[in-house]
């Protein structure tokens, strides 16, 4: 341990520590905006300079380790002033068009220069290079808008490992962004969000279909239905000045029904409907591996829920491509259905309907636009907005969001089970997915505490568990004494790490769940902003309340799942399933 | 930097599959060592002349590393180019010696004598223009490069019979050294 000095105050704090850890630790609070927790430093912004004493310099608090007897002022005058003049810098070459811009509320830059009192800005100066990048389905990238903290590139190339932004030249024409400061589509972006959910200001931000949902849901000629993801009801309510952690599923259904959607359904009742797909996909998997010991079955079997994921596989991992399950995900398996099965019940021609999703996730616009989504004949889901944009809209709607009374949502497609909320975490999809595969193959309730998989939650990067097979049904006698293992990863750099060790036979599994970003979807690049751990830890317990507080907590339980295969699929990978709910993926080659 | 190809593409094409296979045994031998990139990209350049969107890429997937980290790492560095340079690679100095002795006039000179920017390259792929940031010849303000030739004390009103004498040659002369 070492000793430091923090405005008067005695700190002792292990040895590499940095100066702004140290003031944390104390409570002392130091302004910062590329500093990124658990990440290297890069000290690029110098928001975070204090004063030490007998240092020639100020010195970045975020990127200088602690030493014994260190002196440090954070807000001494020269300090004070020094940072001030940061700021101002970084505004002289922003385009600050605060009063239009998408980031006016949560704008890390505005909140900065608001907080150090800067009223003016001193430097006129040149502005950098204006790109408006809006080549991909997900995501709009404004370069006159960049302040090159570089958030972006670490979250992209450390967390997620895909590495499409890069500071490209050098000096004032420092671009953030894709190859030779092009286009996005030019290279391997997977349309995570991850950069648009962490850049401070209106760089990076998802491509708004508002308007789009607006006009449809103007249109009287169209019946407009929405679905709404599980970590959705998580997150909305920190738009509207609610604690991380709160849930406000309630309040959404009544926004939802108020802003004008003819239904408000639930992306969970895919969910569960995905459970008895993917369960049985993975049943009938271990049955053709272990009892036919046909070497074309697959195994580990992969969730396929991720968008970012499945690209990421393709572009990456196209040999695993035939272990990713087939099942679409919930979002998908939703558009199917509402607008075959849904459609008909109504009476209406699946283009009649339009089917919106809210979602936590940028990459959904991407896979709502992948050519064979159209299994109904139409574009299977037309709009996807983000968490972000749907809290846009209940304010352009002018609704009060807090004083809204809590509404249900409609059947059949609003109804769901615990099972369905936990997709949201990471660990959850696989736990759901046990729920029901433990089940119908010992006829048993999963024999764990409160039904939930102690090992394969909280925020590790990869988790893994196993759980021995006894006793099982006649039919599923080949699994007895089976030791069925499995992984959980989050973040695609966990999941590069997790892959190359099943590569190389270091690890084996029969199922593994992969989430694309951290935490998963309550992580999500289209959930509100800032998201650190500590909020995604509060998000993630509001999701497992969510699923305690059900009667239902099984997807096999579900009646409207039931009555959908009594009346229109059949059985679980049945034919009808098979056209509406299955999908194939295509390796591609990197960009 | 754009995409815009200055270069007689009919004329290259037939070498580019010898080039690329040439552009193999480096990586081969790079691709594992730490630090390994800038030679790597440094012999690329040496063999195409310039570094082509198809090399980088093959770069990029040798040492397992994103396009856009691989151009990152090119535009970073002045030395790298992305368009096929002339024969006559003119870099003008613009370091701080140079630029108070009239580096800047020099420059200037030069794009008017060469009528391309800098960047650029003549259509007959003779010359191309960049700019240098010191080559340590400060004493001998302004300076100039041409290839690996240095010339010193540079006058604007000179450069045509300094040009004149490489597009008479072949290959670059030597004597044309100070």
């Amino acid at each position: 341990m070492i000793h430091v000095t923090i405005n008067g105050k005695a700190i002792e704090v292990a040895e590499g520590s940095t100066i702004l850890q140290a003031a944390k630790s104390a409570g002392i609070q130091i302004p910062t905006l590329c500093f990124l927790e658990k990440r290297e430093p890069v000290g690029a912004c110098r928001v975070c300079l204090v004063e030490v004493e007998g240092a020639r310099t100020l010195v970045a608090s975020c990127s200088t380790p602690c030493t014994e007897g260190q002196v440090v002022h954070v807000n001494s005058p020269k300090a004070r002033a020094a940072r001030k003049q940061v700021v101002e810098l970084l505004l002289s070459e922003h385009d600050g068009d605060c009063q239009t811009c998408e980031r006016n509320e949560d704008c890390e830059l505005r909140k900065l220069a608001s907080d150090m009192g800067i009223r003016t800005v001193t430097y006129g100066g040149k502005r950098a290079a204006a790109h408006l990048d809006e080549s991909t389905p997900g995501l709009v990238r404004d370069n006159s808008k960049c302040i090159k903290c570089r958030r972006c590139v670490t979250v992209c190339n450390q967390v997620q490992g895909v590495g499409a932004l890069f500071p490209q030249g050098r000096g004032f024409s420092t671009v953030i962004g894709p190859a030779f400061a092009a286009d996005l589509a030019g290279v391997t972006c997977v349309q995570c969000g991850q950069c648009a959910a962490i850049c401070p200001v209106g760089a990076i931000t998802e491509r708004s279909a508002i308007d789009a949902v607006w006009a449809a849901l103007d249109d009287p000629s169209k019946t407009v239905v929405v679905q709404t993801a599980p970590a959705i009801r998580a997150a909305l309510g920190e738009e509207f000045g609610y604690p991380p952690g709160t849930r406000v599923t309630g309040k959404m259904t009544t926004a939802l029904r108020q802003m004008g959607f003819d239904a408000v359904f639930d992306t969970n009742f895919a969910a569960d409907l995905t459970i008895m797909e993917e369960g049985t996909e993975l049943l009938t998997r271990l049955k053709r591996a272990l009892v036919d010991k046909d070497k074309t079955a697959a195994l580990p079997m992969f969730t396929s829920c991720s968008p970012g994921w499945i690209q990421f596989a393709e572009y990456y991992y196209p040999n695993f491509l035939d272990h990713l399950s087939t099942c679409k995900s919930p979002q998908q398996m939703f558009g199917a259905v509402a607008k075959t099965f849904y459609a008909q019940k109504i009476g209406k021609k699946p283009e009649d309907l339009v089917v919106v999703s809210v979602m936590p996730c940028t990459a959904k616009k991407f896979e709502a636009q992948r050519p064979e989504m159209n299994a109904s004949g139409a574009r299977d889901v037309d709009h996807v907005l983000t968490t972000r944009e749907l809290a846009r809209m209940i304010r352009q709607a002018n609704l009060a969001f807090t004083e809204l009374p809590d509404g249900e949502m409609d059947a059949p497609l609003g109804l769901s089970t615990g099972a369905a909320d936990i997709f949201a975490n990471t660990g959850g999809v696989m736990e759901a997915a046990l729920r029901t595969a433990y089940e119908i193959v010992t006829g048993r309730e999963l024999p764990v505490e409160n039904l939930h998989v102690k090992p394969i939650e909280g925020l590790d990067g990869i988790k893994e568990a196993s759980l021995k097979i006894e006793r099982t049904q006649p039919a599923w006698s080949f699994l007895e004494g089976v030791e069925l293992k499995v992984a959980v990863s989050h973040g695609l750099g966990n999941t590069r790490k997790l892959l190359e060790k099943i590569r190389s036979g270091d690890a084996s599994y029969h199922f593994i769940e992969v989430m694309t970003c951290p935490g998963g979807c309550i992580g999500g690049g289209g959930q509100p902003r800032f998201t650190d751990d500590s909020v995604r830890l509060k998000r993630i317990s509001a999701i497992y309340a969510e699923d305690e507080s059900k009667k239902l907590r099984k997807s096999h339980d579900n009646p409207a799942v039931q009555e959908l295969y009594r009346e229109f699929l059949g059985k679980p990978l049945g034919h009808r399933s098979h056209e509406l709910l299955h999908t194939g993926y295509r390796a591609k080659e990197r960009r | 930097m754009t995409k815009t190809c200055t270069c007689a593409c009919a004329e290259a094409a037939p070498d580019e599959k010898e080039l690329m296979g040439r552009l193999e045994e480096v990586l081969a031998e790079q691709k594992d060592k730490p630090g390994g990139l800038i030679p790597a990209l440094q012999t690329a350049q040496a063999i195409f002349g310039y570094l082509p969107e198809n090399a980088l890429r093959r770069v990029a997937q040798a040492f397992d590393k994103s396009h856009s980290e691989v151009a990152g790492v090119v535009s970073f560095y002045s030395f790298f180019s992305t368009v096929p340079r002339g024969k006559y690679l003119v870099r003008v100095c613009l370091g701080t010696a140079c630029y108070v002795r009239g580096g800047n006039e020099v420059l200037r000179a030069m794009k008017d004598k060469l009528g391309i920017d800098v960047g650029g390259t003549t259509p007959d792929r003779q010359f191309s223009l960049e700019v240098g940031r010191c080559f340590g010849a400060c004493g001998m303000a302004p300076v100039l490069m041409v290839n690996d030739d240095l010339h010193q004390r540079v006058k604007p009103a000179k450069l045509g019979e300094l040009l004149e004498k490489y597009r008479a040659q072949a290959v670059p002369a030597q004597e044309a050294k100070p």
